[in-house]
């Protein structure tokens, strides 16, 4: 399989300073393999585009305890302590965006879509600074779509060519994400044949797919492990 | 009265207000409660992470914490429940598709405008989903108590906690009453429990036109 890679290899083509579109909504759909090499490979000034950044110490949240990060963008950072405390003591920036803002933005940013007006946010802090634009219905604001160098995604399984299914509702921002970035990296449990995914089930077809790599966690009583800590 | 007795309450009293065939998106707080109070009304439950047709909480064996609520709760999927992407989901959002939202607030001005999630002077580091379902739900309706914990009233002139959303409400439901939003004012219609005019107004600063249209604990 062409797209078959090992995670400390991948992990090799992030850079400095890149910005990284990381699926998940806390720590359901996120790619914890990868996120456990970026932590261990001391790369620095890493821009994360990500919903939470999981929780304190777990998932993405790994990143800001090994100093990986320079800033965050997401909708909701109150839920992991350790960002509020590297967001108050000026470690960390973050920017804060509506979550269907997050995602349209991301879902623009694959699609060759420069910018959107939406409603959301109108009359508040969050768009303030932001231009306004009224139309036949009201009065919107304009937010930028977002991309990414590199997209890290996790989805349930992954077929030889790349495609690729997700896990009930761990999908969340995955397929968006795999869309916006120049390198698209794909978590999985499992890599079937070709053929063995039916064409109406696949989410993500191959061609946003650059590599695939297979998690080094194990789904223990609905949840992803540690390789160390299963049974 | 203790206070979850008085949310329970406040969940029951908005779960009346469901039709069939409604898309209900339900936010965390009080509205979370409201799935215990839905049985056999045919209302499709949202979720902003990607799901339609929600169902309850799974016996410990089937849990599966890829499929989750917005409260990241494990959750069940009720027969023809669908699953989609966060943009789709936002799409249903604030494309005005879900029928209707019900959320907590911090406060609520007496036109109808909410400010659920932020407070000044605190680090302002979450906002998640409220401002799209502000902008975007067919009919908005709070679930809050009357007061916050410390007995300052929630309904207001005024806001003085950050908006949510130029978008207004249309309708607020606590222990005590319910009121409607309507043209950017607010009118009482109905009395919830055993509070009189008076002590009511008392704790409620936001003017209110009182529209009665059923007093339930007379």
């Amino acid at each position: 399989m062409k797209k078959l890679a090992q995670i400390e290899d991948v992990v090799k083509l992030i850079k400095d300073g890149d910005q990284l579109l990381v699926g998940g909504f806390g720590l359901s759909g996120s790619p914890l393999s990868l996120i456990d090499e970026i932590a261990a490979s001391g790369k620095k000034d890493l821009t994360v585009v990500s919903n939470n950044l999981g929780e304190k110490g777990k998932g993405l949240g790994k990143l800001l305890v090994a100093g990986n990060l320079k800033k965050a963008i997401g909708s909701y950072f109150t839920t992991n302590a350790d960002a509020v405390n590297a967001w108050s003591k000026g470690e960390l920036e973050i920017e804060l965006v509506p979550q269907g803002t997050l995602a349209e933005a991301v879902r623009c940013g694959g699609a060759g879509i420069a910018g959107f007006y939406t409603k959301t946010a109108l009359g508040t802090k969050l768009a303030e600074g932001k231009h306004h634009m009224t139309f036949d219905d009201g009065e919107y604001i304009l937010e930028k779509a977002i991309k990414g160098d590199v997209a890290l995604v996790k989805a349930l399984k992954a077929d030889t060519l790349g495609n690729l299914v997700y896990d009930q509702s761990g999908r969340n921002f995955n397929p968006a994400m795999a869309t916006a970035a120049n390198l698209v990296i794909a978590e999985v449990d499992e890599i079937v044949e070709a053929g063995e995914i039916k064409p109406e089930e696949i989410v993500t077809p191959h061609m946003f797919v650059d590599y695939v790599v297979i998690t080094k966690y194990v789904k223990q009583g609905g949840k992803y492990v540690e390789p160390a800590e299963a049974n | 009265m203790l206070s979850q007795q008085k949310r329970i309450d406040i969940a029951k009293r908005i779960a009346a207000e469901f039709e069939d065939g409604q898309i209900i998106n339900l936010g965390v707080g009080i509205p979370t409660l409201i799935p215990d109070y839905i049985e056999g009304k045919d209302v499709y439950l949202h979720s902003e992470n990607g799901l339609l047709g929600m169902g309850p909480t799974p016996e410990e064996e089937f849990i599966n914490m890829d499929l989750i609520s917005a409260s990241k709760k494990p959750v069940t999927l009720n027969t023809g429940a669908s699953i989609f992407d966060s943009s789709d989901s936002f799409l249903m959002i604030r494309g005005g598709h879900v029928d209707v939202a019900v959320l907590g607030a911090l406060q609520v001005d007496e036109t109808g405008e909410v400010a659920n999630w932020a407070v000044p002077g605190q680090n302002i580091l979450g906002v998640g989903g409220a401002m799209d379902l502000v902008s975007g739900a067919k009919k908005i309706i709070i679930a809050t108590l009357h007061t916050s914990k410390d007995d300052t009233p929630k309904l207001l002139e005024e806001l003085t906690y950050p908006s949510s959303g130029a978008r207004k409400v249309d309708m607020v439901v606590t222990e005590h009453a319910a009121f409607e939003f309507k043209e950017g004012k607010m009118f009482l219609r109905e009395i919830l429990s055993d509070i009189s005019m008076e002590a009511l107004k008392d704790i409620t600063p936001a003017n209110y036109e009182v529209a009665i249209e059923k007093l339930i604990n007379t």
